[in-house]
């Protein structure tokens, strides 16, 4: 069975949405402690959302240099599939995985709504059982969420086929280009600032869009192994 | 015991809301034509004298974790 690790920082929230996330794609999740330099042998890491060290000096600033961090980024290098979800995603910025950083939404506030997305690429781990310009609705939950980046680097974004989502029907935090999430130039490390882990079971959440992240991540392990 | 200063600033081309809300706040209490960029000061106490080396790290702290410099700028200096 596919094991997923969920790293738990002080201060993460959705770390146990994330692992029963993981549970209900049929894959077993196996809980991280950011404190340890192990990942126990997992095929895959999620860094969930929350505010990890209470978000002191930049959101993921210190929870990038925890010591799980240095094994997440050697496999992440390696080719290991690693989603970064909100805050995860903030880290996976500090940590230089991914280009830019995310800064505090343009208006000021917190925003939480059902964000409509464009999958932009299949052509990652994580969103290969998707289609190209599928439209999507995931749950969006943050304070600074507005993605920014040099330009050249987004010109790189944008030619490379790297930016994954878009937000549709306006843009929520000021984010460049609507750019909601990208990924590494291997397609092996995905950020995004929405909770896909939300959006999981029709009681909870209006869409279950976000099973086909964790499907994704399955059909990119099994082809590996076929 | 000497004191070193870590200034750190959004770049210029960065939206910085919390500069905006303060220039906001500022207008309408009446400071007129004032606008404000906000950043961050850290205090840094250091053992023993004051170096070029005790200074390259601290500089080489503040690449690393106390700027983000995708974001920000900083600037080191000895406060006198």
């Amino acid at each position: 069975m596919t094991r997923v690790g969920v790293v738990t920082f002080p201060g993460s929230l959705d770390d146990h949405d994330a692992q029963r996330a993981v549970r209900l794609a049929g894959a077993e999740p196996v809980p991280l402690w950011h404190a340890s330099d192990s990942l126990d042998g997992v095929d895959a890491v999620i860094l969930p959302g929350g505010f990890s060290y209470g978000d002191y000096l930049r959101c993921g600033a210190i929870a990038r240099f925890s010591p799980v961090m240095g094994e997440v980024i050697n496999a992440a290098n390696a080719g290991m599939p690693v989603l970064g979800i909100c805050n995860g995603f903030q880290v996976l910025c500090e940590a230089h995985l991914l280009p830019g950083a995310l800064i505090r939404n343009d208006v000021r506030t917190f925003v939480c709504r059902d964000q409509r997305l464009r999958v932009e690429t299949r052509d990652t781990v994580w969103t290969c059982d998707f289609n190209t310009a599928d439209e999507i609705t995931i749950v969006l939950k943050n304070g600074e969420g507005g993605y920014v980046a040099d330009p050249e680097t987004i010109k790189r974004l944008e030619g490379e086929n790297q930016v994954v989502f878009r937000y549709l029907d306006g843009n929520p935090n000021g984010s460049v280009n609507d750019i909601a999430g990208i990924t590494n130039d291997r397609g092996n490390v995905v950020g995004l600032m929405p909770h896909p882990e939300h959006n999981m079971e029709e009681l909870t959440a209006p869409s279950t869009d976000g099973r086909k992240f964790f499907s994704s991540l399955q059909r990119y392990l099994r082809a590996l192994v076929g | 015991m000497s004191r070193v200063i870590v200034d750190v600033m959004p770049k210029p081309e960065i939206l910085d809301p919390q500069g905006k809300a303060v220039t906001g706040a500022l207008k309408r209490l009446g400071f007129d034509g004032l606008a404000v960029r906000q950043g961050k000061r850290f205090e840094v106490e250091i053992d023993g004298e004051i170096t070029d080396e005790r200074l390259a790290q601290v500089r080489e702290a503040a690449e690393k974790l106390l700027a983000n410099t995708v974001i920000e700028t900083f600037d080191v200096r000895v406060e006198q």
